[in-house]
């Protein structure tokens, strides 16, 4: 957006926020943080160490070798004798992909929720906002355990496995989703007053064009910074499913699948199958977190 | 006074009125509970007889009225999974989760709370960063991680608190207490560091705010040109003045206590309602689950309700509509 407008001028590099985030070194160094896990996440398939699914390349010979011990296997191996770190890798594509799917189901529902309540207003934004009232006060994580065990429930259980991903991804997206209604709804109708959706409106375009082309571009400054800090909370959502053992299956596993593997072993001294994910993921949501409020403060035109 | 009360209670009837239709929804149309129970030898007439002991061949709005009546006198039916009725569990477990709540609770904000005083009056101090640092880093980091951590450390490493479960419990008629046993006690701790963590680090960034805000007006500048003792003027005159947002972070962390309750008490096998609620998701339980909802809806609307009086107290501005003066 500013980056579009800034081009025309001289370049991204002459734009506010790029000169807020280069004399900013959190926001750095947790960009580089955040920009490691996503290509090693993303790239997982070709500069892995091993390939964790691979059950013909596992030899039990392996299994339980503690960490920096050999560069074969430097963060150690599990019960399998599985890589710990190509497992974190692989493990942070499944974590970032759920977190990424699920915010931007929460968005796409949010921004919707919010515009037409924004502009249509009456009974209809009273309704919206009601609900997103109740929501709000009862915790996600319980709104998305819910939500997992009704589809538990509906679903025969031999095809658990198959839907759970998309069930995880709806159950977490329908928890975070009224944060976005509300800040939308906000700004919306700030927007519907000003000059140029009446000029919009004289001219005859419909009320879909109107919210679709005319007030969302003006209303995605505070989603973006929202959505940031959301992605977050989802991926520890997710960890926190997987971790209670309703989130993905075994065969898929998340950072959250690792550690809950992991805490089976805690108490016989292979503390590495555990920690190193926990620590992965604390990393991954901790730069996240910075990133998110870095935006927050670069963003909000109070603070320059 | 009452007037408030009562517009506040008429407001939560809707809220209530929600939950109950869909925990009612989820109790009549999710699963086949017939099936579940009879398991795979049943004649008709034992199916049929089953059926309307549940009471599964009236209309829905009937059923609806009968659930909420039932309800209401603390009858929310049988588990699926454990075939006993749910009151039953849940009153088993009640006493468990409601200490290790209470405790943790406690525990953010007596820690919480002188936390923010100190980390907002000296603000450019060492410690102060240290404590803002390590709260941070407590907010990013899981609920179950820092358990999983703490079991580690204490318990596998250094062996001085025991891992799982309440210890030896005393019973107090029907209620089952922990406090009044040494393993009890020992039990309880990483449990309920573990939950109160985040709240205590929300409760401490948020009283510090608050202080940075309420140390720069006048009426501080005034105090000090006064010649008042510092520990008055920080405790009697700041800390007061920021109670009304610290009073609804509490409260409106309470509802998160419980939400987490459930994590807490898998990795420490605490058996509470969280354990069980969550045995019962895995188990697709829907008995138990509504039931669950159906409570977390209240003790929700109740908390709110206190929250909102607690304002009343402590806030005289809010006082000055219904014609008095405030203090």
């Amino acid at each position: 957006m500013s980056g579009a407008v800034a081009s025309r001028r001289g370049g991204w590099r002459d734009s506010d926020l790029w000169y807020s985030f280069t004399h900013s070194p959190v926001a750095v160094g947790s960009a580089v943080l955040s920009l490691v896990f996503v290509l090693g996440a993303g790239l997982a398939p070709w500069i892995a160490p091993h390939d964790p699914f691979n059950i013909a390349s596992l030899d039990l010979l392996d299994s339980f070798r503690h960490p920096f011990a050999s560069w074969a296997f430097p963060l150690g191996t599990d019960e399998q004798g599985r890589d710990m770190l190509s497992a974190i890798m692989y493990g942070t594509r499944v974590s970032l992909l759920v977190g990424a799917a699920s915010v931007a189901f929460a968005v796409i529902v949010g921004v919707a929720v919010g515009l037409i309540a924004g502009y249509a207003g009456g009974w209809v934004d009273g309704l919206l906002m009601r609900i997103s009232d109740v929501q709000l006060t009862f915790p996600s994580i319980l709104m998305a355990l819910l939500v997992d065990g009704v589809v538990g429930a509906l679903v025969p259980r031999d095809q658990h496995a198959a839907i759970q991903l998309y069930v995880i991804v709806f159950a977490i997206g329908i928890s975070r989703w009224p944060q976005f209604a509300r800040i939308v709804r906000g700004s919306t109708l700030v927007e519907r007053g000003k000059d140029y959706v009446a000029a919009a409106q004289v001219i005859g375009i419909g009320r879909v064009r109107i919210l679709i082309s005319h007030i969302l571009p003006n209303v995605l400054g505070p989603v973006l910074v929202i959505g940031t800090l959301t992605l977050g909370l989802a991926i520890l959502d997710e960890a926190t499913l997987s971790f209670l053992g309703v989130g993905l299956p075994p065969t898929q596993p998340s950072l959250g699948t690792l550690i809950r593997i992991g805490d089976d072993f805690l108490f016989s001294g292979q503390w590495w199958i555990t920690v190193f994910p926990g620590l992965a993921l604390m990393a991954l949501v901790l730069a996240i977190n910075l990133l998110g409020d870095w935006l927050r403060d670069a963003l909000n035109p109070r603070l320059r | 006074m009452i007037v408030f009360v009562i517009s506040r209670l008429l407001q939560a009837i809707p809220v209530l009125l929600a939950v109950g239709v869909v925990a009612f929804s989820m109790f009549t149309y999710v699963g086949d509970p017939v099936g579940a129970m009879l398991g795979q030898d049943y004649t008709e007439a034992q199916r049929d007889a089953l059926v309307h002991k549940l009471g599964l061949d009236q209309p829905a709005w009937e059923q609806f009225l009968h659930y909420i009546w039932a309800a209401l006198h603390g009858n929310f039916g049988y588990s699926y999974r454990v075939a006993e009725p749910v009151a039953h569990l849940f009153a088993v477990r009640l006493p468990a989760t409601l200490e290790l709540s209470f405790t943790a609770s406690v525990l953010a904000v007596v820690v919480g709370i002188p936390l923010g005083v100190y980390a907002g009056i000296w603000r450019r101090s060492l410690l102060s960063r240290v404590f803002m640092v390590g709260s941070l880093i407590g907010v990013s980091l899981p609920t179950f991680l820092i358990g999983i951590l703490l079991i580690l450390v204490f318990s596998v490493e250094l062996g001085w608190l025991p891992s799982f479960g309440r210890g030896h419990v005393v019973a107090l008629g029907w209620w089952t207490t922990g406090f009044l046993t040494w393993s009890g006690l020992r039990s309880i701790i990483l449990p309920a560091i573990t939950l109160g963590l985040f709240q205590l680090t929300l409760i401490m960034r948020l009283v510090r705010a608050e202080m940075l805000e309420v140390l720069r007006t006048d009426y501080i500048k005034f105090a000090r040109a006064r010649g008042l003792r510092a520990r008055s003027i920080h405790f009697g005159h700041a800390l007061r003045n920021t109670l009304v947002p610290v009073i609804t972070i509490i409260g409106l962390q309470l509802g998160g206590l419980i939400a987490y309750s459930v994590v807490t008490e898998t990795v420490f096998q605490w058996p509470g309602m969280g354990l069980l609620f969550i045995q019962s998701v895995a188990a697709a339980d829907i008995p138990v689950m509504a039931a669950y909802l159906l409570l977390v809806g209240v003790v929700f609307v109740v908390i709110n309700l206190i929250v909102d009086l607690l304002y009343y107290a402590v806030d005289p501005r809010l006082r000055i509509g219904r014609g008095g003066r405030g203090r």
